[in-house]
């Protein structure tokens, strides 16, 4: 069982000239407790991602049915280039770049068929990238999307940032009256750091009737049946007891963000040190 | 929905003295201490450690306002009292402006721990001022300014550091300055009437104090502004570069330019054989080459860059052998010449540059991009007992530029009043030039037969030179020194 102390508590209590200084923490927080790994993608081999793990997903969204922009008017179009996904010094790095002619390529990678998982702690160490337009994320979806489309299949967004937020994630769900825009949600917000200068760890432990969310060692989101019901009024089920798979994504532009403007440099990449999952 | 929320509980009990402790990182025996005080705040509800004088303001003799500034304890963002400003107008006796800096009353504050300067401010008006920090009256070492613009409310305004680890002895707190509100967006420097109109204003500073935000990314530092320049020149040319400073993205997302003083940036040449650039920016030419001068803040490599490209030891024009006695001299330094000489009287408007540069102390004249041009000078000169003119010119546009040189003469009455007495005409000279070399040219004064672009119909009178004229009907760039009849 892994407990993650929290410990920059710290209690200072000055009398006289006696210093009494405790660096016990006053309070503990389970974040995480499963503990056997099952999958890891430490991306120590440089080149192409492991395609025993990895596959992707192309073009600008029509190849998948979906209108251009992947149904929310993005701008990138996701290819297998090595100039936009490539595993280099222990990292995998997706790029998202700005070509000759104004359009973006970016890439789409995911375990669909090649990994997926009901329930279990789905966890990576990630640095984001930076500037208006730019919408990382790392998220499962259901892996019977194809029979059962999207939103009744699910969506987990272990993790969603936008390029003008730096100190901002957020961790959702999407499924039948609870989607798009009416997904359940909640930010969480680094006061004194950002994500796109350092790596941080994201992830979810997933277990039946409840998904908890978490940034380094803070749980941040809890998320059951109940808290569906009560955030749709009742309209919304749980429909998370399936297995899902991994999706790991640049975008650039679309609904969610906004377009890329003036200060928005190109390129700008994703770092994935690993993606681990245990059960 | 229920929300599990992780709450980080600080408890900061501190009596007798205040410390910082951090359990992750433990004071080792033999840890050096700061030898300056590193207390972050400047004004709370109170002026912090500062002088006596709390205010300095700039020089009033330079129309500084020394009137406005105080605290007012019915406005705080927090607590009781906030710094006051009263901003003048364009025509208060006192001054036209505010401004002035706040400095530490010790040796210095150890700022190396922080990486921005913080307060809150709210305006009467929406006007945009000066502020910064690092300028203390005294050494002016590390300055660092931008500009902000007031709001109606209380909003926090974040200055980032460009180089925290510079300011371990810092007694510049705090600047500020403010002039009048523009408030018909009509001010032009040119024309002071303009700021007539301007309103004076208020505004309120509170809670300002040096800040360990963790926040705040440095993007990138620039010199020159961030622009790529190039320019072609010779061993001796000189330089400082200017343009400097560096913007940030905050954590809200906004990007945050400031101006940095030279200090914080490391400078270099890509070749010291050819040019060198001092700590202070100072480039100096030394050789025929090419360098790029760049400069960085630390590890972050500076936008903009200088490109020198040196031809080496500039060539003067050759040094006119006739004696002193057999000429007329217009230009050279090898003669007593005309005095008001003027390389550029008139000028066509696609002309794009004349100037004087000199190399070993001797001058020419550098144009650039010439349709046409005239030289002037006091008065008149009369040459009928001379027969030939000579100009020293090196081409420095492509081979093929057009060039014609013309004479005016202004006739009897030694005035530019066209063609009823005066006269003029042309050679053209463009066959004898040659691309990076001297030539020199001489031309017999009866060759001056071609018509002019003013109307003259060549061959002019000799007895009232008036200005000498070059003409080009394709832009050419040229130099030109020892212009002189004999």
């Amino acid at each position: 069982m892994k407990k993650i102390i929290k410990n920059s508590i710290l209690a200072l209590t000055i009398i006289s000239s006696t210093v009494f200084v405790s660096c016990d923490a006053d309070e503990t927080q389970t974040v995480a407790t499963l503990n056997n790994l099952v999958m890891a993608d430490e991306f120590d081999v440089d080149g192409a991602p492991n395609s025993s793990l990895w596959t992707y997903d192309l073009g600008d969204g029509t190849q998948q049915g979906l209108p251009p922009g992947w149904g929310n008017n993005e701008l990138q179009v996701y290819t297998n280039n090595a100039e936009n996904v490539e595993v280099q010094n222990g990292l995998l790095v997706i790029t998202a770049r700005e070509g000759n002619s104004g359009g973006y390529t970016s890439a789409r990678i995911k375990t669909q068929g090649l990994f997926e998982q009901q329930y279990g702690r789905f966890e990576a160490r990630i640095r984001l990238p930076q500037g208006k337009g730019l919408w990382p994320a790392f998220w499962l979806l259901g892996s019977d999307c194809d029979q059962n489309p999207w939103p009744a299949c699910g969506e987990i967004d272990v993790m969603e940032y936008l390029g003008n937020k730096p100190t901002v994630v957020f961790g959702s769900v999407h499924g039948p009256n609870y989607s798009g825009g009416d997904s359940i949600s909640k930010e969480y917000e680094l006061t004194d750091d950002r994500f796109d200068t350092d790596f941080h760890v994201f992830g979810i432990e997933w277990s039946p009737g409840r998904i908890n969310y978490y940034v380094d060692d803070v749980l941040y989101q809890s998320i059951t049946p109940e808290t569906i019901a009560e955030e749709t009024n009742g309209e919304g089920t749980w429909v998370f007891d399936n297995s899902f798979y991994i999706i790991l994504n640049v975008a650039v532009g679309g609904n969610l963000p906004g377009f890329p403007d003036a200060n928005t440099t190109f390129p700008q990449r994703m770092f994935v040190d690993y993606v681990r999952v245990y059960n | 929905m229920k929300r599990l929320t992780y709450f980080k509980n600080t408890l900061l009990a501190g009596l007798v003295i205040a410390m910082t402790v951090s359990c992750e990182r433990d004071i080792s025996d033999d840890a050096v201490i700061a030898t300056f005080p590193n207390t972050p705040d400047i004004f709370t509800d109170a002026p912090v450690g500062l002088t006596d004088q709390f205010f300095q303001s700039f020089n009033p003799a330079f129309g500084a306002n020394p009137n406005g500034f105080g605290t007012d304890d019915n406005e705080a963002y927090e607590g009781t009292s906030s710094i006051r400003i009263d901003v003048p107008t364009p025509n208060d006796p006192d001054g036209n402006f505010i401004g002035g800096i706040f400095t530490d009353r010790g040796a210095g504050r150890d700022l190396s721990g922080y990486d921005a300067l913080t307060f809150w401010a709210k305006g009467s008006l929406t006007a945009s001022i000066e502020v910064g920090f690092g300028t203390d009256f005294e050494t002016d070492t590390y300055p660092v300014s931008t500009i902000i613009e007031l709001s109606s409310g209380w909003k926090k305004y974040v200055i980032p550091m460009p180089d925290p680890s510079k300011l371990v002895q810092e007694r510049g707190m705090f600047l500020f300055s403010a002039g009048s509100f523009d408030v018909l967006g009509n001010d032009n420097f040119n024309d002071a009437s303009t700021f007539a109109d301007n309103l004076g204003y208020t505004f309120w500073i509170d809670e300002l104090r040096f800040e360990k935000l963790g926040t705040i990314d440095l993007l990138f530092p620039y010199i020159l502004n961030g622009q790529d320049q190039e320019t072609d020149i010779f061993t001796g040319y000189t330089q400082t570069i200017g343009g400097l400073g560096a913007t940030f993205n905050l954590g809200t997302g906004n990007n945050v330019s400031v101006v940095a003083a030279r200090p914080y940036f490391d400078f270099s040449s890509s070749d010291t054989s050819v040019a060198t650039v001092t700590s202070t920016g100072d480039v100096t030419v030394i050789g025929p080459g090419v360098a790029t001068i760049t400069g960085s803040i630390g590890n972050a490599q500076g936008n903009g860059s200088l490109q020198l490209n040196s031809a080496g030891s500039f060539v003067n024009a050759p040094i006119p052998t006739q004696a002193q006695a057999d000429v007329i001299s217009i230009y050279s330094e090898s003669y007593t010449s005309v005095t008001g000489f003027n390389p550029g009287v008139f000028a066509g408007s696609n002309t794009e540059s004349i100037s004087v540069q000199g190399f070993d102390g001797n001058n020419h004249v550098n144009y650039e991009g010439i349709d046409f041009i005239g030289i002037g000078w006091d008065g008149t000169v009369n040459v009928t007992g001379e027969t030939m003119v000579h100009l020293d010119v090196q081409l420095t546009s492509a081979p093929g530029s057009a060039l014609v040189m013309e004479l005016i003469d202004f006739g009897p009455d030694d005035t530019d009043n066209g063609f009823g007495d005066g006269s003029a005409g042309g050679f053209n000279v463009s066959s004898q030039l040659i691309q990076g070399e001297w030539v020199s040219i001489d031309i017999p004064l009866s060759s001056f037969t071609l018509p002019t672009g003013g109307g003259g119909a060549g061959s002019p009178n000799l007895g009232n030179i008036g200005y000498i004229v070059f003409v080009s009907s394709n832009g050419a760039s040229f130099l030109v020194d020892n212009i002189y009849f004999y």
